[in-house]
């Protein structure tokens, strides 16, 4: 089984980003659980989701403890979260930032995924959208395939920018 | 169709497949997609029905009664304060006879305010009347409200059904779903003492000891007959459907020494802890209760029992370990966990087993053993 949490701020589209995943994963033809934990959080409150990905049917409900991946939507999250926490040895972290970030141990990549939604004119509501990039950014590091991936978004969303986005974070992201 | 949901969405799916003549609901965290998305079914003419949005609980299912006495198919959903403040009219739509089917996302009851999972909300209705159904799955969130419409509906029951799921841990949890063309498995809403509306007659309100006594063993009678049908209609959805329910969940309990029985999405994670368990030599089996009333007859003789309660009756205790002691004859150990949300991983249930004291109850997390 494959355990993935996503680190994000209320509003940022984490719970979304977990969905897509999910679904993205199911299209490979795998089980997949997207398991958002809502807290008292509102808008810009930091929120984690949950994605676990296997061969066989998923039963378990409760929260991953020790991911194989935790992915930051917002970097400004580490200072107040402990985004590695329970990172298993070997795991990878990815990082929504221009720019590689110190201090983050294990394989780390990083893909200016909020530079690919604002260059898609990708916002609502004034926050750029980093649910649908991310996950090209997920298909380029293997976790689905990449026409899943499209596949999912176009199931979930009519703008076909997404998709754009999509595929110029499987180009950036150097896996 | 293979496609993927959250519990609520499933729940909704299934209503639109069953479609009610009268829908009456008040949002409620962690319920509210499940009537907004019908809702929403409802204005885009996905399901013709009439979508009554009251203004309180205790008014949708008013609504769901005055609608079903007329024979017409009703769904409500509610969760927590919802649910106990609609809890006048829980009762008379099991006394009146009448088929509702509600769904129920299980969630705390304040205070303090939380949102997250417990059973307290549907035990506090446990003697209402209602035939009270926990789900473990997304999967069967679906086919569970499906088969309630046809169980309450059938004239050897008449008794409203309660389709419970865990709030967020299933209600919000994405999975896969396989929605069905129910073709005729839910054939036209019957009732027998329905009212007519060309032709208004006035009954006496007043029941007199002697017929109302017989009306509530009427109740009772079918309460028991409800078994069977509910092993009809699971039977029946078995042959057209190819998915298989029955009063529990036995996972790995042929030869099981020891068997943890819970309920819900707790029950589900139970059978990773079994697996688990297994690995170490220890041979344990879980037995997922499903549906609540009627009890099923379980057979746990000769062997340790944990029980996991997502309850609590306050100076009594866990309302399914009192259950199990009373009608399966065997002293569990009764673990109390996961109230309001509170984290339980298969590991927990795990320990649970390893460190099982029978005859015991212990707070998890809290207290050592009591």
């Amino acid at each position: 089984m494959y355990e993935i949490r996503i680190h994000s701020r209320g509003g940022q589209g984490g719970v979304t980003a977990a969905k897509l995943l999910a679904l993205a994963a199911f299209r490979d033809g795998k089980y997949a659980t997207a398991c958002p934990f809502y807290g008292a959080e509102r808008r810009g409150a930091p929120v984690v989701s949950f994605v676990r990905i296997d061969g066989e049917p998923i039963k378990i409900y409760s929260q991953i403890h020790e991911p194989d991946l935790v992915i930051v939507l917002d970097t400004s999250i580490m200072d107040v979260v402990d985004v590695l926490q329970g990172l298993k040895a070997g795991g990878t972290v990815l990082l929504n930032s221009a720019h590689p970030i110190t201090g983050c141990n294990g394989a780390s990549l990083h893909v200016d995924l909020t530079g690919i939604a604002l260059a898609e004119n990708l916002v609502v509501a004034g926050s750029p959208i980093l649910n649908t990039p991310v996950l090209g950014a997920l298909a380029k590091m293997g976790i689905v395939t990449l026409p899943s991936a499209e596949q999912a978004i176009r199931e979930m969303f009519a703008d076909e920018r997404n998709v754009k986005a999509a595929r110029a974070a499987y180009e950036e992201l150097k896996a | 169709m293979l496609t993927i949901a959250t519990g609520n969405k499933a729940v909704a799916a299934a209503v639109k497949a069953a479609r009610p003549g009268v829908v009456a609901a008040y949002p409620i965290t962690p319920q509210t997609e499940i009537v907004e998305q019908i809702a929403e079914y409802v204005t885009d003419g996905d399901l013709e029905s009439r979508y009554i949005p009251v203004e309180s609980e205790h008014s949708a299912m008013a609504a769901c009664i005055g609608a079903s006495v007329t024979g017409v198919r009703t769904f409500t959903a509610t969760s927590s304060h919802g649910l106990l403040y609609m809890h006048e009219m829980v009762h008379w739509a099991a006394g009146a006879r009448l088929p509702v089917v509600m769904a129920n996302v299980n969630r705390a009851l304040g205070p303090g305010w939380n949102t997250w999972a417990e059973h307290t909300d549907a035990f506090s209705q446990r003697d209402t009347g209602w035939l009270q159904v926990f789900v473990g799955t997304v999967q069967e969130a679906y086919d569970a409200t499906l088969m309630a419409f046809k169980i309450a509906e059938d004239e050897r029951v008449l008794l409203p059904v309660m389709v419970n799921l865990d709030g967020f841990s299933l209600s919000h949890i994405t999975q896969a779903l396989d929605t069905v063309d129910i073709g005729d498995f839910l054939p036209p809403c019957h009732l027998p003492h329905a009212i007519d509306t060309e032709n208004p007659l006035g009954y006496g309100p007043m029941t007199g000891p002697a017929d109302y006594f017989r009306f509530r063993w009427d109740i009772e009678r079918s309460m028991r007959d409800a078994r069977g049908v509910i092993a009809e209609v699971e039977g029946e959805f078995c042959e057209r459907f190819g998915r298989s329910y029955g009063p529990t969940e036995d996972y790995r309990c042929e030869d099981a020494d020891v068997v943890v029985v819970a309920m819900g999405t707790l029950g589900k994670e139970a059978e990773v802890a079994i697996d688990r368990l297994r690995d170490e030599g220890i041979k344990a089996g879980s037995m997922r209760l499903r549906w609540f009333r009627p009890f099923p007859d379980l057979d746990l003789a000769g062997r340790d029992v944990v029980v996991i309660d997502r309850d609590y009756s306050f100076g009594f205790g866990g309302v399914v370990a009192h259950s199990i002691r009373s009608k399966a004859g065997v002293s569990p150990y009764s673990v109390i966990a996961g109230l309001g949300g509170q984290e339980v991983t298969y590991n927990d249930i795990a320990d649970f087993v390893r460190d099982r004291r029978p005859g015991e109850e212990t707070w998890f997390g809290v207290n050592d053993h009591v």
